[in-house]
């Protein structure tokens, strides 16, 4: 055998060998940053989902307080409190690729608010057993009772799709490669575990 | 290096957020019972119906999924385990399937046993893609109007046959949320407004009739106008009755298995 023959062995299976290499390298990458990619669209999807939940509760905040008026008009101040507390929640939107823990709890704080001032409202109409009687007044409540409801799922379903998202970029090798911060959690309510539950 | 040592740098608020995770995981930790094997869409955990009851009722539903691909599953439990009500019903027809994948028109009607200490919970959970024809509102009624009545009475197959049916029906469009809301308004003795100048109209003739007639015999016009007026009362307090299933097939045997319809919290519920 010839010694240029030996010389081109070796050159060509160190080559061979980083060529390897770099396609092993290549595909991990590709699978972690594609995964990423997945599991941070369905993070962003259920936050949308999360989003017009709150939403379709602020839709129908306008009309239940129309019907509450009508009989309790006395009630100013927790009427008002109400508005105020929906126009504050409505101003408060996050671009779902923006989520941080800054803006999550702003959110979270701007929706609970909204949620108190409710359940404040709610308590206040026991006082008026004629518009409990009120068929409108049952319907709204039946459809308050039913937001919260969707809220709950979505919350929960939120929580379950960041849980997958951070299980995943926080492990060692995808953090090391990726970067990626943790997104956040909704947390349980002060004092419930539940979301804000509008007790009738 | 840096990300590395972070959360080393910052133990106090890595501690609050792993019980801050801790927190929520609780909240979250969502545990309903499996997917019952074989497949069925009555599954009578808590016991509260007899076979017989049992066997029409899944009968009723298989036709019913089978002819129409809405599956109802009904669910009774001895407890929720501390959880919603709606939670639960929701997450057991998310998970289940209940419903096909590509309609999401599945129904859970899931009922908690009332025992000596907690109260009795019934949830009807709607699948998305019934929620159109069963708004929230509905649901709340058929259950306060149609379940709960019965289950008071501990006519627990009652309820629920009523409620399948009205489900049924909704759901097939044969009438819509509104024509179900104008039948089941609490029936009414007639309005005030008209009652009044009956009952007005009534007692004037009686009296000028008598007074006419110049017979001591006051008390016959009135006993008279009495007499009308509970007539109408009565015949305007008679309510809707009937149960048990209008169309009986004797088919039988599996609906096929869930298809996996999705649920997101639609539907109401009540306690008794």
């Amino acid at each position: 055998m010839k010694k240029s023959s030996i010389v081109l062995i070796v050159i060509g299976s160190i080559f061979g060998f980083f060529l390897l290499l770099a396609i092993i390298g290549f595909t991990y990458y590709k699978n972690l940053y594609n995964n990423e990619v997945t599991l941070n669209q369905s993070v962003k999807s259920q936050w949308a989902n999360v989003e017009s939940s709150y939403q379709r509760r602020s839709d129908l905040i306008p009309n239940l307080v129309n019907t509450v008026k009508g009989y309790a008009d006395f009630e100013k101040e927790t009427l008002t409190g109400v508005i105020e507390a929906r126009s504050k929640a409505t101003a408060v939107n996050i671009d779902a690729g923006n989520l941080n823990a800054d803006n999550f709890e702003q959110f979270q704080k701007a929706q609970s608010g909204l949620s108190s001032a409710l359940s404040k409202l709610m308590v206040v109409v026991e006082r008026y057993p004629e518009l409990k009687a009120n068929q409108n007044f049952l319907e709204l409540q039946a459809q308050l009772e039913g937001t919260e409801n969707r809220i709950n799922v979505e919350r929960t379903r939120f929580n379950e799709a960041v849980q997958a998202y951070n299980a995943f970029t926080q492990k060692f090798m995808a953090q090391l490669i990726l970067r990626k911060s943790e997104k956040p959690y909704f947390e349980a309510q002060e004092g419930a575990e539940v979301a804000p539950k509008v007790e009738f | 290096m840096k990300y590395l040592l972070e959360p080393i740098r910052k133990p106090t608020r890595n501690l609050a957020l792993v019980a801050g995770l801790l927190c929520t995981l609780s909240s979250w930790g969502i545990q309903v019972p499996d997917r019952p094997r074989p497949e069925r869409l009555v599954n009578d955990m808590a016991q509260m119906l007899s076979p017989d009851e049992t066997r029409a009722l899944e009968q009723n539903l298989v036709e019913f999924s089978r002819s129409t691909s809405t599956q109802i599953v009904v669910v009774t439990v001895p407890t929720l385990e501390g959880m919603d009500k709606a939670m639960f019903a929701t997450e057991l027809g998310h998970k289940w399937g209940v419903g096909q994948k590509d309609k999401d028109n599945g129904i859970v009607i899931l009922v908690k046993e009332k025992s000596a200490s907690e109260r009795g919970e019934v949830f009807i959970a709607v699948g998305y893609g019934l929620e159109g024809v069963i708004p929230d509102a509905i649901s709340k009624r058929i259950v306060d109007q149609e379940m709960i009545p019965h289950f008071k009475q501990n006519d627990y197959f009652g309820g629920i046959v009523k409620a399948v049916n009205t489900l049924e029906q909704l759901s097939l469009g044969e009438f819509s949320a509104q024509e179900y809301q104008e039948r089941s308004q609490p029936k009414k003795t007639p309005p005030a407004g008209i009652l009044v100048p009956i009952l007005l109209f009534i007692v004037l003739f009686g009296n000028i009739f008598s007074r006419a007639n110049r017979v001591r015999r006051n008390s016959l016009g009135r006993g008279l106008s009495f007499w009308v007026l509970l007539s109408l009362l009565s015949s305007g307090s008679r309510g809707s009755g009937g149960s048990g299933f209008g169309n009986f097939s004797s088919g039988g045997g599996s609906f096929g298995g869930f298809g996996g319809g999705g649920f997101g919290g639609g539907g109401a519920g009540g306690s008794w």
